[in-house]
């Protein structure tokens, strides 16, 4: 077996494109990953036209509220690009500069302070996108709304919070300030406390009785505002979300991230190697000569896994080590990630000698095993509720079958502590090559007809 | 090596009909007939790549080497790496000698380190012998080994087949080529439709049509007109 190991590490020697491919696959792979999860999205970049004078405020019964720093919330979330006109908006959105224009108007202030009048105005903002490109504009779009909204939100809350403090000075007085003084309010409570003091110097009769009422009406109105205050500011944001998670160990993005990018690595490795090593066999006539007495049939199917295994555990632990550049990892797992990689090798090679015998030319092996293994990939990446329940199932059976899911989850599992257990995806993956192992053993009896 | 009565079935069809032959020697044996006549299928049973469904092959175990039709090798291999991982597999105790021995049968030792794949035809060819005479075979059985070859490398390549059979090794080759199987075969097996008509040499053969009485004359026309009146004669 180790004299057809090195023939074939000789035949891949001699194919240097393959040997580029095989070793910059990987490292490409890894470099495009590590950059994807380091580095975060990109803010998309937005014109950014403020109309509104610098020192307008929004006011609350006459008095300016303090800033709800609008454009600091909107220019922390997308890369603000400064305009001085609409016209240079609208010209950058058209240049394809810029994704999307956003424009305060001048009197934006004078309009939300409106809502509180007996005449109120509605306030507006305009949103420019380049509708060339709908699914850009759409996100864009969505991207703007969703700050607008939030931005709504922080303004909101400013006056709740406004508001709750008025309410607080009616029911327990104080002062409060107007033109650069201040009135003194005395307070539900206050009044309350005077009003019942002043009843028993009344004599009985109806001057006290309706004195009695209105001491009732100040002590009930200050309890039941008490109550007001929070409510009001709970308007601001009724919902509240609370989160629990039910899903046990799901792994962190990053770790899911690094172990799609492993396991995919290893699989068409491995897949393609395997299928097509084996395949040029039969396309260089060898076969006959080979199991007329030289090896048995299974010793060079296992000849092929093996060199699958090794290609696959060497280019993915390199994957490994460049992706360490960018993200941690848990070195201490390392005998782990070997374990995972072997066994998640062993069945990827084994499918691909079931291609290689089943398809037996190398150019139809290549395209069988994409075809194969990246729809198969993709579907093993497709997450539970993203689909109808009928159709995940279909998945699920469907990825079952093939080595990438299990692989994945095993490297999952090694890659980091807590990301489910690695014995069952190591059991499926072993049960996968022996039956991957029989159908290529069965494929490579038409191997031999003459 | 004898073999009796070989019968092979694929599915409905009989490639062979109780085949039945023997080779001496230092015998050169043409395997001829028209396509489908069973001339592949009948090497490949002696050479142990198919199953025979009836009949036997009598010959020591190990005793045969097979040179397929196509040539059997790793073209992005050297002709010594060819050589090397072959005479590795048959488990000599010294492969490099062998190496050696093959390189200068097969006169090919100058371009040992080329690539199979940027060598000739013919030069594949030879190699693929020696690799099939690597097991240092008594019997060396030959699908079609001149096809596709130009006539200089043909020429090299039948003499170098020569010296094996003066050697002593029995030499049983398939062919489509006529003239060739009468200029360099000893004996002739003749297949049609999975049965043997014919054993004997050329002049045997000239002599059995010149007995049919039928067209005489074509007996002493070149041998591939006698060969083509001889099957016709028999209803093929």
């Amino acid at each position: 077996m180790r004299w057809l190991l090195l023939k074939d590490l000789q035949i891949l020697r001699r194919s240097p494109l393959q040997a580029v491919l095989l070793v910059l696959y990987p490292v490409l792979i890894a470099v495009l990953v590590g950059f994807a999860i380091s580095r975060g999205p990109e803010k998309p970049r937005v014109a950014f036209l403020n109309e509104v004078p610098s020192n307008a405020r929004i006011s609350l019964s006459g008095t300016k509220l303090p800033s709800a720093n609008v454009q600091r919330r909107i220019c922390d979330k997308v890369e603000c690009v400064p305009v001085h006109s609409r016209a240079e908006a609208v010209s950058k959105v058209e240049s394809g500069d810029v994704l999307a224009a956003l424009i305060l108007p001048e009197n934006l202030i004078n309009q939300i302070n409106s809502l509180s009048t007996l005449l109120p105005g509605t306030p507006k903002v305009e949103v420019i996108v380049n509708e060339s490109n709908p699914l850009k504009a759409s996100a864009t779009e969505d991207k703007i709304t969703a700050l607008l909204a939030q931005a709504n939100l922080a303004i909101a809350k400013r006056i709740a919070v406004e508001g709750s403090k008025y309410l607080n000075l009616v029911i327990k007085g104080g002062d409060l300030p107007v033109l650069g003084g201040g009135v003194h309010i005395l307070g539900l409570r206050a009044s309350a406390q005077i009003l019942e003091g002043l009843e028993p110097a009344l004599p009985k009769g109806p001057l006290r009785q309706a004195l009695g009422q209105v001491t009732a009406f100040a002590n009930e109105a200050g309890e039941n505002l008490d109550i007001a205050g929070p409510l009001i500011e709970r308007l601001a944001q009724p919902i509240q979300v609370h989160k629990v998670d039910v899903g046990g160990s799901s792994p962190p993005l990053e770790t899911f991230a690094i172990a799609a990018a492993a396991t995919l690595t290893l699989a068409f490795v491995t897949v393609l190697l395997v299928a097509g090593s084996l395949a040029l066999e039969r396309e260089e006539n060898a076969y006959p000569r080979l199991v007329r007495g030289l090896v048995s049939p299974e010793a060079l199917l296992g000849e092929k896994v093996l060199l699958g295994v090794i290609t696959g555990l060497v280019v993915t632990v390199l994957m490994l080590a460049g992706l360490a550049i960018f993200v941690p990892l848990e070195w201490s797992r390392f005998a782990l990630w070997i374990a995972a990689i072997l066994v998640g090798g062993g069945a990827s090679g084994a499918a691909g000698a079931a291609l290689g015998a089943a398809a037996r030319e190398v150019r139809a092996v290549s395209l069988l095993a994409f075809m194969v293994t990246l729809p198969v990939a993709f579907l093993s990446l497709v997450p539970a509720g993203t689909v109808g329940h009928g159709l995940f199932d279909v998945i699920k059976v469907i990825t079952a079958l093939f080595p990438f899911k299990p692989a994945l989850e095993a490297i999952t599992a090694a890659l980091e502590s807590g990301n489910g257990t690695l014995g069952g995806p190591l059991l499926h993956l072993a049960i996968l090559i022996l039956a991957y192992g029989l159908i290529a053993r069965l494929a490579l009896r038409r191997f031999a007809r003459v | 090596m004898q073999a009796r009565g070989l019968v092979k079935r694929f599915g409905d069809r009989e490639a062979l009909k109780g085949v039945s032959f023997e080779a001496a020697p230092g015998e050169l044996v043409a395997v001829i007939g028209p396509n489908g006549a069973g001339k592949t299928t009948l090497l490949s049973i002696l050479a142990g790549i198919l199953k025979a469904d009836g009949g036997d092959v009598d010959v020591a175990e190990g005793a045969v080497g097979w040179v397929p039709q196509q040539a059997a090798l790793y073209r992005r291999l050297t002709v010594e790496e060819n050589l090397l991982l072959f005479a590795r597999l048959e488990k000599h105790p010294d492969p490099h000698a062998s190496v050696e021995e093959m390189l200068e049968l097969s006169g090919l030792g100058e371009r040992r380190g080329e690539v199979v794949a940027r060598l000739s035809g013919g030069n594949q060819q030879r190699i693929n012998i020696a690799i099939g005479l690597l097991s240092r075979p008594s019997v060396l059985l030959l699908d079609e080994p001149s096809v596709g070859l130009d006539p200089r490398q043909r020429a090299r390549l039948w003499k170098f087949v020569s010296g094996l059979a003066v050697r002593g090794t029995t030499v049983i080759f398939s062919t489509h080529d006529i003239q060739e199987a009468e200029r360099y075969g000893r004996r002739m097996l003749v297949l049609a439709d999975g049965e043997a008509l014919f054993d004997g040499s050329a002049d045997e053969l000239r002599e059995a049509v010149r007995e049919d009485a039928v067209d005489p004359a074509a007996a002493d026309r070149d041998f591939e007109t006698a060969f083509v009146t001889y099957l016709q004669h028999r209803g093929h």
